[in-house]
Order: structure tokens, then sequence, then C-alpha cells
């Protein structure tokens, strides 16, 4: 496999590791950031990490592009074979499905739908052969998730789910997006979850809402006074399904600031996870549990 | 010292040179869109040329000052008033407590920068005092301005007088010619669509702000045909979502092509056919809509020798500044 690598105008260099979405092609896109932060070098301004590419911005006055770019490329070999183990997290968010705000959402712009007769929900359940809401609910809940690219807008993160690709759930797009999508709110596209840190436009189908803030300019939430953003790509995230009373309790505890989320230290290795991945899931859903 | 806000215009806020490095969680630069207009409007009165100034966009705020400084504005052509007698651009000014400044109608350009001696000096969030209106983040409480908003002034020390002759700024012709550098996923598309891009007129389009310029009046792209890659989306402009550059031109579903500005969305899921050169980011600043636009492929080099002509045109003005 080898980088396809362009200059993104005279102040980016973009890497795109494959056109399809893998894990092994996210590692291979963290293995070549992390490198890179490590190397430290002068004129280098932000290293962004993607699902299958990433993107370096540099000052031109300060490296001159084609060195960055061999620099870039003597990374390559080590980074595609580095064994990839990461030092990560695995953070639990409460998830509260079938919400009445998403689906209020959701009906005020069915026109805009594949199927304006479903909701987002029955819609995506039906195309990935699940006989009902609720097996969908538990296949979305049932395994983790990989911060496979924080983006968009700031905090908001995409989200790979840890199982083989024939369990991938996949949706598209609402067919034109929406002029509006609640905060907090856990969407889908292509294979893709999200969770739309801000209120606004979106086009991901929409399932379900977390109580937990995930972006703060304020720093106000005692989890984010430090990073404004909780998560960062290489996180490993489970959602636990809640209901309507866990939702509320939730909220009441965060509007105290007394609430956080369970955030446990992990290991993860790519090698390991393909010979076994519901046994790696197994042990790191276990860590949340402290067992 | 503050200055109150009567009145804020059509989308007025607080930018700086901007906040680098936070990208990678989906946090942009922001910052003046056109820099150039921001740094000289700092040096017109005195200040670094990274202190906080105010970016109105279409229409002019309307102010009171409650004590004397410097002002200056530059940019786009909007015309000051004070206490309703007619005041240079380009050129920094006295005001004194009680006077209001308002604008008259927009001349040329799109977005006048407004600096107060001392800086306007709200607080410092990630390194910058810019606001990024997407995120709430930063600026005067992360939004635009609102009418009785007062914003707080640090000590200036500037002089009036100074000023900037037409020479020393960018011209502005009626049609933009935005460089760029075809690229990224230029491969999707057919020879055919990619020599009628850069043949054809555009006409920027009425969304056109800080996250992004949005521009129609060409033909459909036609796209080169594969199977979709997994994850990627169903549309033939879609990709596997990953990093917007600056500048970079992307076309959802091949119609109207959208180049992204200080605060771009960080990625997402539409092909790009490239990335307008850092050199003239600020002239798209500048655009009104309905502008007609042609966009010219470059090569790496010629990127670079544009920049450094740049950065010979804002040394030439601040050496005239400096005196």
């Amino acid at each position: 496999m080898s980088i396809r690598f362009n200059f993104g105008g005279d102040e980016h260099i973009f890497g795109e590791v494959s056109e399809e979405m893998s894990l092994t092609s996210f590692f291979t896109g963290l293995s070549m950031t992390n490198a890179l932060r490590t190397a430290g070098i002068r004129g280098v301004t932000e290293i962004c990490p993607a699902n299958a590419s990433f993107q370096i911005r540099f000052n031109p006055d300060i490296v001159k592009p084609q060195d960055l770019l061999s620099e870039l490329k003597s990374m390559e070999e080590a980074a595609s074979k580095a064994d990839p183990v990461l030092k990560t997290r695995i953070i639990e968010l409460p998830v509260y499905f079938q919400d009445p705000w998403t689906r209020e959402t959701c009906l005020r712009f069915r026109e805009r739908h594949q199927d304006p007769s479903s909701t987002d929900l029955e819609y995506s359940a039906r195309i990935n052969g699940c006989a009902t809401v609720e097996e969908f609910i538990a296949a979305y809940s049932g395994q983790p998730w990989f911060v496979s690219m924080v983006g968009f807008v700031a905090g908001l993160p995409f989200l790979y789910q840890m199982v083989e690709r024939k369990k991938q759930i996949q949706a598209p797009k609402y067919l034109r997006p929406r002029t509006d999508t609640p905060k907090l709110t856990i969407g889908h596209g292509g294979c893709f979850a999200a969770i739309y840190s801000v209120r606004g436009a979106g086009g991901y189908q929409m399932y379900g809402i977390t109580p937990a803030p995930i972006y703060d300019p304020t720093r106000k939430v005692r989890y984010l006074s430090d990073d404004m953003c909780l998560f960062k790509p290489g996180d490993i995230v489970k959602f636990k399904a809640i209901g309507r009373d866990d939702y509320d309790a939730t909220l009441e505890e965060i509007e105290a600031n007394r609430w956080q989320p369970t955030v446990r230290e992990c290991t993860f290795s790519l090698k390991d996870f393909n010979s076994d991945i519901y046994g790696t899931n197994t042990k790191l859903m276990e860590l949340i549990d402290g067992r | 010292m503050v200055v109150k806000v009567i009145s804020p215009g059509l989308s007025t806020s607080v930018q700086d040179l901007g906040r680098p490095g936070h990208y990678h969680v989906g946090i942009p630069e922001g910052g003046g869109m056109d820099r150039f207009a921001t740094r000289i409007a700092n040096l017109l009165v005195g200040n670094d040329p990274g202190a906080a100034v105010l970016e109105a966009t279409f229409m002019g705020p309307e102010l009171e000052f409650t004590q004397s400084a410097v002002i200056a504005i530059t940019g786009g052509e909007l015309p000051p008033k004070l206490n309703g007698e007619e005041r240079p651009t380009w050129e920094g000014f006295p005001v004194k407590a009680g006077d209001r400044l308002a604008f008259g109608f927009l001349k040329g350009g799109a977005r006048a920068y407004l600096a107060v001696s001392g800086g306007i000096d709200v607080p410092v969030v990630l390194g910058s005092r810019s606001t990024y209106i997407l995120g709430a983040l930063g600026g005067h409480q992360g939004r635009t301005l609102k009418a009785s908003d007062e914003l707080p002034v640090g000590e200036g020390s500037g002089k009036a007088g100074l000023s900037l002759p037409a020479n020393l700024r960018r011209a502005r012709n009626s049609l933009a010619e935005l460089r760029m550098l075809p690229g990224m996923y230029w491969h999707r598309i057919t020879e055919a669509a990619g020599n009628r891009f850069f043949e054809e007129t555009w006409k920027v389009a009425p969304e056109a702000d800080r996250i992004g310029y949005r521009f129609r009046g060409g033909t459909p792209l036609e796209f080169v045909e594969r199977e979709q890659p997994f994850g990627a989306g169903s549309d033939p402009s879609n990709i596997v979502d990953a990093c917007y550059p600056y500048g970079s031109v992307q076309v959802p579903s091949g119609t109207e092509p959208i180049v992204l500005h200080r605060d771009a969305v960080s990625g997402g899921g539409y092909m790009m056919l490239g990335v307008v050169i850092s050199a003239d980011m600020d002239l798209i600043a500048q655009l009104q809509p309905h502008t007609p636009a042609r966009f010219v492929p470059v090569t790496l080099e010629d990127a670079l020798a544009a920049r450094t002509e740049q950065r010979a045109a804002l040394a030439r003005a601040e050496e005239h500044l400096a005196g």
C-alpha cells in the first residue's frame, strides 16, 4: 500500500492512505501523523489525522514544500510496518436512543429523506437487515467504536465501529441536508457515526442524543476544563443505551457539574483485534466496569 | 475605554490574525478574512499587526467611543462618517469621547476592517481574540456583535495621520481571477469537465461567508465512473470523509464549487478539485455576491512566486507606514 501524496495549494500536503475506509488505513494515517509530530519539523503548523487520510499544514516560507514531502515519504515505510499498538482510552457515553428531540427534528424534515414514511431509525434498521429498531440499537451500542477523525466543526467525532466489514452499519445521508440538528445528536452517514457537537445543519440519519457535552468553548464543564473538546482521534467509545429516566438524572448531574464520563486507559493492538475481534472488544468493554 | 455598539451592521465580529494549531479537533484558524487589510488597519493606528479589529461584512456598524483614540478603516470601501462627517479610509484619524461612527453604503469590496488604537481587548482564547461563530468561541461572547454590546479597548499610543496610498493596496478587478493548484481529487472528473471548469465564468453565490464562498453558473461536472469505495457514500462526488485544506475547492454533487475560507469546516465527505493559493485568499474575502470569477490553474512554483510577491507588497506597505 502506498500513500497518495498531493499538495493542497502552497500550504498543505494531503496524504490519502486508501480510497476506502478500513481500520488499517486509519492506523497508517495515525502512525504517519504521530511520527511527524514527534519529528518536530519547524514550519509545520497543523497535523490532522482523518479516517483513511491525513493533512499537514505548513508555512512554505519556513520549510520548502518538496523537503517536507520527502520527509513524509521517508516516514511512510516505517509507518506502514509499525506494529499498530496504540496507547489510548475507552470512554463510555450514555445515549438516549429514540428520544423525542431527534424524533421531532426527523419528522420536521421528512420530505428531505429517502423514506418519508419511516423514521430515521426504522429506515436504517430495515436497510441494515434488522427486524426491529431495538435490534438495530443493540448492534449500535453493543460493540465499541473508534474515533477515526475529529472535525467538520469543533469537537465533532467521526466514529467507525470495531466490527468486521460485513457487520458495519451503513446508511445514506439525507437527500438534501437539514437546516437543523439538535446539539449532541448521534447521527450516521456512510459507515460513520458522528456526534453533533453544536446545533446546526446536518445530513446524517439521527438515532438518539447524549446528555454529555462533548465541546465546551467556555470550559465550565468539569471534564472539559483543560481540553474544550472531549474526543481525540484514536479514542475508543462505547455507547451505553439509556432511557428517559437515566437521561434526565444524568442531565441533572451535568447541570450541577458533578457528572463525568467513565474513561479508562487501555492499549489497543490491531493484530490482536484482527485475530479476535469480539474477544478484544469484550476485554476493552470490561475495563469500563472496572473488571 | 469601551466602544459601544449602537447598531451592529449585517455581520460584524472581532478578528485578529487567528489561532492556528487546533484544526485537528475541528477548530479553524479564523481571523480577518482579508489579512492584509487587518494588518494595515492596525499599523495605521500604531497597533501590533496582530491586534484585534472589527470585521464588518457588506454593511457597517454604528459605534460610539467613550474616550479619545485613533481609528482606521481598511479593506472594502465602506465610507466612514464621524458625527455625520465623511472621513477617509486607509488613514488613521482621531476620535474623542462621545463621537459616533457610522458608515455609508459599500462602494467596493465586501469587508471593512476597523482598528482602534490599543486594539479590541476581548479575552484571548486558544491564543487568539478571533470570533469562531460556528463554535461560539472567542471574540465577544463567541458571536457577531449586537446592539448595546460594549467592547473593551486596550491602551494605545497611535498618532493620527498615517495613511496608505492606493498604489500600495491590492487592485480590484471586475472579474476575479482565483489562482488554484489543481490536485486532491482532480482525477475524479473527466478531462472535458476539467477543461470546462477553468474555461467557464462563474459567479459568487449569495452563500458567501467566513466559512466559505459558493460559486454558481458553470456546467455540472462529469465524473469518471467507478464503484464507490467502502465508506464513501453513494454520490460520485463523495469520498471517505477527509480533511479540507483552507482554500480547497469542493463541489458537492458536482454542481456548485465552494471555496473554504478562514472559518472552514475542517473536513467532510466531498471531493475537492484543488486548492486556491494562499496569495488569493484575501481577494476572495472582498468578493461581493454576483461578482464574476474564473478559476485559473497554476503550478506550485507559480503559487510560491505569488506568495513571495504578496509578502513583498506587504513589506512595501509596512515600510511606507514606518516612514
